[in-house]
């Protein structure tokens, strides 16, 4: 769909990218759904939504045949404001009945702007930025004490690497050696209001990883063929955790909307929704009137 | 048998348990040979330590977590909350010198808000043994449990031979009907002193070790209030959160009234010194305490015998 993927490798056939291409542009209309009626975060869900699609659809051993296997892969949404896009992969993926996104802030149901265990498939809930990587370090511990050797995958945003703990937890799982945890950033140049650089620098960020003691890869994270260049390396190293940075464009797929500071957390009217979900298809931006921005 | 040698024993039959340290040591100094890599030290990161526990306790493991009491309940706080307290896992804190036991650390080091921030979480369960002896004896059944639980560790010898432990079940050491002493922790030792005094000055006098504060046995403390005795909560703690305020709440849900005396921290941190300079300072030696409670009572001039003797913390960080 975003007509840029080289189709010619030796990771990924182009039928299989077609077939990711088509499913994330299903998961960025849930997410332009999801983004009215009290609204939800809808720049930051558009940004993960490719990186979600190709870890559910085609890396991660988990699908909702195996959600109580130990043995699975864990991925752990540390920055649990994207939830939309994660739900949107779930509803398309068969881990929960699209209908329940209807259910969106509704009292009957606990589809709320935060991730939660009351939805098959998510591992812990979550919102509280800095918070997951350090649970995710105890989940790899142990899955290494049980000689199992799935993959345990840590999202977390860009401005959450504010967060003290995720340097915490990174050089606690470097002391220990955990290869079996990996961290990938959704690096979408966005704090909540703000660019990244223009509040709390990060740049340069992939020696800062490695300076913690992981083995960095940096990628274009909305290229399918590039995720499985770098997630089929897994684990970078024998005795250290692993980093990928993905970047990515806050509010990727709505050409109105990309980069935009205040298309963070979005509440649209009914007309902008359709008029959204006529753009996905077309890329062309549309007009939007309505005031956004909310801020943290 | 000690702490160390319990909770070695306890890991070698049940695979489930694992000890956790923030590079505090003092009580698990030889378990990393033993438990190799269920022995899991991650430095000084409370926060990085409770949030693997919960990442662990998700696995099926029931981590015993070490580190200082202070630094577990406020840098950590939200990671017990929100990564315990929410899903409700079986994490197993066991905060280290709680209370008056940090003496000479200065109040960086004073946990005395710990009980009212850990009862304040849904689900988490707080104890407080009395000396090495009864916490020993809680430990099995907090261990068992299915409930995350705060401890607050208390190694100092026994200077009394308690009953068996009960889940949600207080020790009545004695009963009486002019005065009424409440406590947990370490200051039991100092009540059993008071109690003494008080009934040598011609009182009649109860004294309720409660050893949990969450769950709380409330039929002991109704039991108590209706006796009509003053009752005196008696706690290393500050005033607000802790037991007094754990009374309080009880006696309005069932609208009772009491003649209480709180002996707690009052919007104040403590003196820092040796153990005995600081119960000496702060009035919480078994004299002191006597003196307090028959001061309340109009009996002033009374001296309660000698100054009392306390035995010293042994340091271990």
């Amino acid at each position: 769909m975003l007509g840029q993927v080289p189709y010619n490798n030796d990771y990924m056939t182009s039928e299989k990218q077609h077939e990711l291409e088509a499913l994330a542009l299903r998961v960025r209309e849930h997410i332009v759904r999801l983004s009215t009626d009290g609204g939800c975060f809808t720049g930051a869900s558009l940004s993960c939504a490719d990186l979600l699609v190709y870890l559910y659809a085609d890396f991660l051993n988990v699908h909702p045949g195996n959600l109580t296997d130990p043995e699975r892969d864990y991925l752990f949404l540390s920055k649990g404001h994207d939830v939309p896009a994660l739900y949107g992969t779930f509803a398309e993926l068969g881990f929960m009945p699209k209908e329940r996104l209807n259910n969106h802030l509704k009292s009957n149901d606990s589809i709320y702007w935060h991730p939660n265990r009351s939805v098959p498939g998510v591992e812990f809930h979550s919102g509280s930025l800095g918070h997951l990587p350090s649970v995710a370090l105890g989940v790899a511990l142990d899955a290494r004490m049980r000689g199992q050797n799935q993959k345990v995958i840590v999202i977390t945003g860009d401005g959450e690497l504010n967060e003290g703990t995720v340097w915490e937890a990174l050089l606690v799982a470097s002391a220990h050696k955990v290869n079996n945890l990996t961290i990938v950033v959704d690096r979408n140049h966005f704090q909540a209001n703000i660019a990244t650089e223009d509040l709390i620098p990060l740049e340069p960020l992939a020696p800062k990883f490695e300076a913690f003691g992981a083995v960095v890869k940096r990628i274009d994270g909305h290229d399918f063929v590039a995720l499985e260049e770098a997630f089929s390396g897994l684990p970078f190293s024998p005795d250290k955790p692993s980093v990928i940075i993905c970047d990515t464009v806050r509010g990727r797929g709505l050409p109105s909307i990309e980069r935009r500071a205040d298309r963070w957390f979005c509440n649209f009217s009914s007309d902008e929704v359709t008029s959204l979900l006529e753009e996905l298809h077309s890329q062309e931006a549309t007009k939007l009137t309505s005031e956004t921005l909310t801020v943290r | 048998m000690n702490y160390e040698e319990l909770i070695h024993k306890t890991a070698l039959a049940d695979e489930r348990l694992l000890v956790m340290t923030a590079e505090n040591r003092a009580l698990i100094r030889n378990l990393p040979g033993p438990l190799g890599p269920r022995f899991i030290d991650t430095g000084i990161t409370e926060q990085t330590m409770i949030g693997a526990a919960a990442g662990l306790a998700l696995r099926g493991r029931v981590p015993v977590v070490h580190a200082l009491a202070t630094f577990l309940t406020l840098r950590a706080f939200e990671f017990i909350r929100t990564d315990v307290g929410i899903p409700h896992l079986p994490v197993k804190i066991s905060a280290f010198v709680p209370g008056f036991l940090s003496d000479g650390n200065g109040p960086t080091h004073q946990a005395i808000e710990d009980v009212s921030l850990m009862r304040g979480i849904p689900g988490m369960t707080v104890f407080a043994p009395a000396d090495e002896q009864d916490m020993l004896a809680m430990l099995p059944a907090i261990w068992a449990s299915p409930d995350p639980a705060y401890l607050r560790v208390n190694t100092r010898p026994a200077t009394y031979q308690h009953a068996p432990f009960e889940m949600g079940k207080a020790e009545i050491v004695a009963e009486g009907t002019d005065i009424t002493l409440l406590t947990y922790g370490m200051l039991f030792e100092q009540a059993l002193i008071a109690k003494d005094l008080l009934i040598e000055a011609g009182y009649s006098v109860g004294l309720v070790n409660l050893r949990s504060l969450k769950p709380l046995d409330e039929a002991a403390v109704l039991d108590v209030v209706k006796g009509g005795s003053l009752v005196v909560t008696l706690e290393d703690h500050f005033q607000t959160g802790g037991l007094y305020s754990i009374l309080a709440e009880l006696l309005l849900e069932h609208e009772l009234t009491a003649k209480v005396l709180p002996l707690a921290l009052k919007e104040r941190w403590y003196k820092p010194g040796l153990l005995s300079e600081v119960l000496e300072y702060e009035g919480f030696t078994g004299q002191h305490i006597a003196r307090r409670i028959g001061e309340r009572l109009g009996d002033g001039a009374h001296t309660f015998g000698a100054k009392t003797k306390v035995v010293e913390n042994e340091f271990a960080e």
